[in-house]
Parts: structure tokens; sequence; C-alpha cells
């Protein structure tokens, strides 16, 4: 539950806030966005397993986003930013969608 | 994630949230209803830094031009696709508008070309006698009450016109007279000049310089004095307007060409 309110307040602050993104993170967010996501549709995963733990949670999801990051900064240092960003997007995005294959399965056993 | 769901659910209601074999939904549900556990408020701290990341990236993405967090390479590839197309439309522009001069010069060239044409018809048409000409002049009365004016006086007066610069002349208001007028006497009194019968008072008028038209026919023995010899008086007007309006049909060459000009 509180989970679920975390996700809303954060909505909502950001809604409220409209800050603008500072032009550095610009090429990280949108990587670093994905790559939480994933985190978290593990840890969703993990948790109708049985098996979550917030520790696990943590971690994985504050190196999701670093790791990312750090990709998508090499790839701008070696020239290749744009291909490597598409590539951590294509990873992870295959990464949601098996994990989002499980939750289904737990939730309607489907 | 090696660990099942440690005992963080235990405090409220106990038993049901720690059994690893329990079905996941009943789980979610569970955990849905019942706040937190220290799992849930990391949960729920991650979750809250990421819907709001989430929020202000498509913000921004959405808030933004297309440009801005392009990367340097593309941004370049950009340019240079733009500089590429206006140095394209300056070419093309450069081209219209030596297309454009040089249209403007024929136009120019042809107005000019044709304005001297219809300059130089103008003039040979009141050489020829094909147009009505008006201008300075003097218009010369010839009575004749003893019928002694004839052709050799008629004749005498063309040519001091003519002698005297004359550029179009005309008798009795009926008659041009050009390079091929002929002038003949009749028997019973009056000229034939191309082929219509005149008789006096005779009218010649000319259009030239009036001074010197009138004084060639005022010339010592010249046509004036010839006339008031036979009996006939001479009336010369000087006017500012003489209008010539007969005209006669252009004669076409039938075994003349001009010479071809290289």
């Amino acid at each position: 539950m509180i989970a679920g309110l975390g996700l809303v307040l954060g909505v909502l602050l950001g809604l409220i806030l409209q800050p603008s993104v500072p032009i550095w993170l610009q090429p990280y967010l949108p990587i670093a966005v994905v790559a939480a996501l994933d985190a978290v549709f593990g840890a969703l995963r993990a948790f109708l397993d049985g098996i979550f733990d917030d520790k696990v949670f943590v971690v994985s999801f504050v190196s999701n986003v670093l790791i990312a990051g750090m990709i998508v900064y090499l790839g701008d240092q070696l020239g290749v930013g744009g291909q490597l960003s598409t590539g951590v997007i294509v990873v992870l995005g295959i990464r949601i969608f098996s994990n989002v294959a499980a939750i289904r399965r737990h939730l309607f056993h489907a | 994630m090696s660990d099942p769901e440690p005992r963080a659910g235990t405090t409220a209601s106990g038993a049901p949230s720690e059994d690893p074999d329990r079905d996941g939904r009943a789980r979610l549900i569970a955990a849905l209803r019942r706040p937190g556990s220290r799992g849930q408020l990391a949960a729920g701290a991650l979750l809250a830094v990421l819907g709001f990341a989430a929020v202000v990236q498509v913000q921004s993405n959405s808030r933004d031009a297309t440009y801005v967090g392009a990367r340097q390479d593309e941004l370049i590839a950009l340019i240079n696709g733009l500089s590429l197309a206006s140095q394209r439309a300056e070419n093309e522009m450069t081209r219209l508008a030596q297309t454009r001069n040089s249209l403007l010069t024929d136009t120019e060239a042809r107005r000019t070309a044709l304005e001297r044409a219809r300059q130089l018809a103008d003039e040979r048409g009141i050489l020829a006698g094909t147009l009505a000409a008006v201008g300075p002049g003097v218009r010369v009365s010839i009575e004749d009450e003893s019928g002694a004016v004839g052709a050799g006086n008629v004749i005498n007066g063309i040519q001091e016109l003519r002698d005297a610069g004359a550029e179009a002349i005309e008798i009795n208001d009926m008659v041009r007279v050009v390079a091929q007028t002929s002038v003949r006497d009749l028997e019973e009194g009056g000229v034939v000049i191309d082929r219509t019968r005149l008789t006096a008072p005779y009218v010649i008028e000319a259009i030239g310089s009036s001074p010197t038209l009138s004084g060639g026919l005022q010339i010592a023995r010249g046509f004036a004095y010839e006339i008031q010899r036979v009996g006939g008086t001479v009336d010369i007007k000087e006017l500012e307007t003489v209008e010539i309006d007969s005209v006669r049909e252009p004669a076409s060459t039938e075994y003349a060409e001009p010479v071809p000009t290289e």
C-alpha cells in the first residue's frame, strides 16, 4: 500500500513542481527511468513469487539506474551513445516483458 | 532476491502473509490492504522517485523542442543537412536571378528594336506617302485667271519644295506627291497629276522648315516669278501646322529586291 502511495506521490510531485531537466541529465534520464521500471517489475515479480527482499530491491534499483547511466555515458564518450542507449533500452525492454509475463501468470493464472 | 519475504509483515495480521506457499495474488492483495512494512517503505520511496523521474521526463519530452537533448553528432548532422539545403536553395536562387536578368535584357532589346522599327516605318511611310502627316510648313495658293499656269509650273514648284527639304507635299487636298508622281497638261486646261484631274486654283501644301520652303519658292526667277510672268498670282503662307491627309497605296516592287545585308 505504501508502495502504491509512494508512486502516486512521486507522480503528483512531478506534476505539481514541473521541474526542468538539467542539461547534463538529459541523455540519462530516459534510460534511468526505463532501468528503474525494469527493477520495479523485477521486484513485483519477486514479491509474487514470495521471494521479495527490500534490500535486494533497493540495490537492484540503484545499480540498474547507475549501470544504465554509465553505459550511456560511456557510449557518448565513445561516440556511439545513440546506438548504445538503443541497445540498453532493447535489453531492458526484453527483461520487462519477461517479468510482466511472470507477473501475469501469477495474477491471472494464465 | 533469494530470500522469501522477511518477517516484516508479521506485526499486524500475522500468519497469512508469512506463508511462502500462498498464492501470489492473495499476497499482493494482503499487502495492499495492510500498511507498511519496512520493505514497503523502501519500495514506496523508490517508486516515488521513479514516478517523479518518469513524469519529469515525459513532460520535458513533450515540452521540448525537437533538438534539446540531441547528441552532438546528431546536431552536427542536422546542421550539415540544413546548410546543404540552404546552399542548394541559394544556387537555385542565383540561377533563377540569372534567367530573370537575361529575360529582362531580351525584352528590353526586343522593345528597343521594335521601337526603332516602328519609328523607321513611320518615317518611310511619310516619305513614301502612305501615312498622313502633320507639321510646320507652307500653303501655296495659285490663282490662274488666264489659264496659263500648267504642268511645268507645278513641276517647278514641286522641285523647289523638294530642294528646300519638304518632307510631304500635297496638291488640292487630293493628290499626295511622291517619287513616282507625274504631272502633265490637259488640252482643255488644268493638269493631270497621277491620273487625277485638277484645275485652278491650285493649293500646294508642304511640310518642312517653313522659312526655307517659302524662300525656295520665292527665289529670283524661280517658281513665283514664273507664275506671275504668265499672269497668275501666288500667295505663300507660312503655317505652324499643315495637315496632309491624302495618302496613297504603298507601291510594291515587282522586280527590285533589297540587296541582302551580311
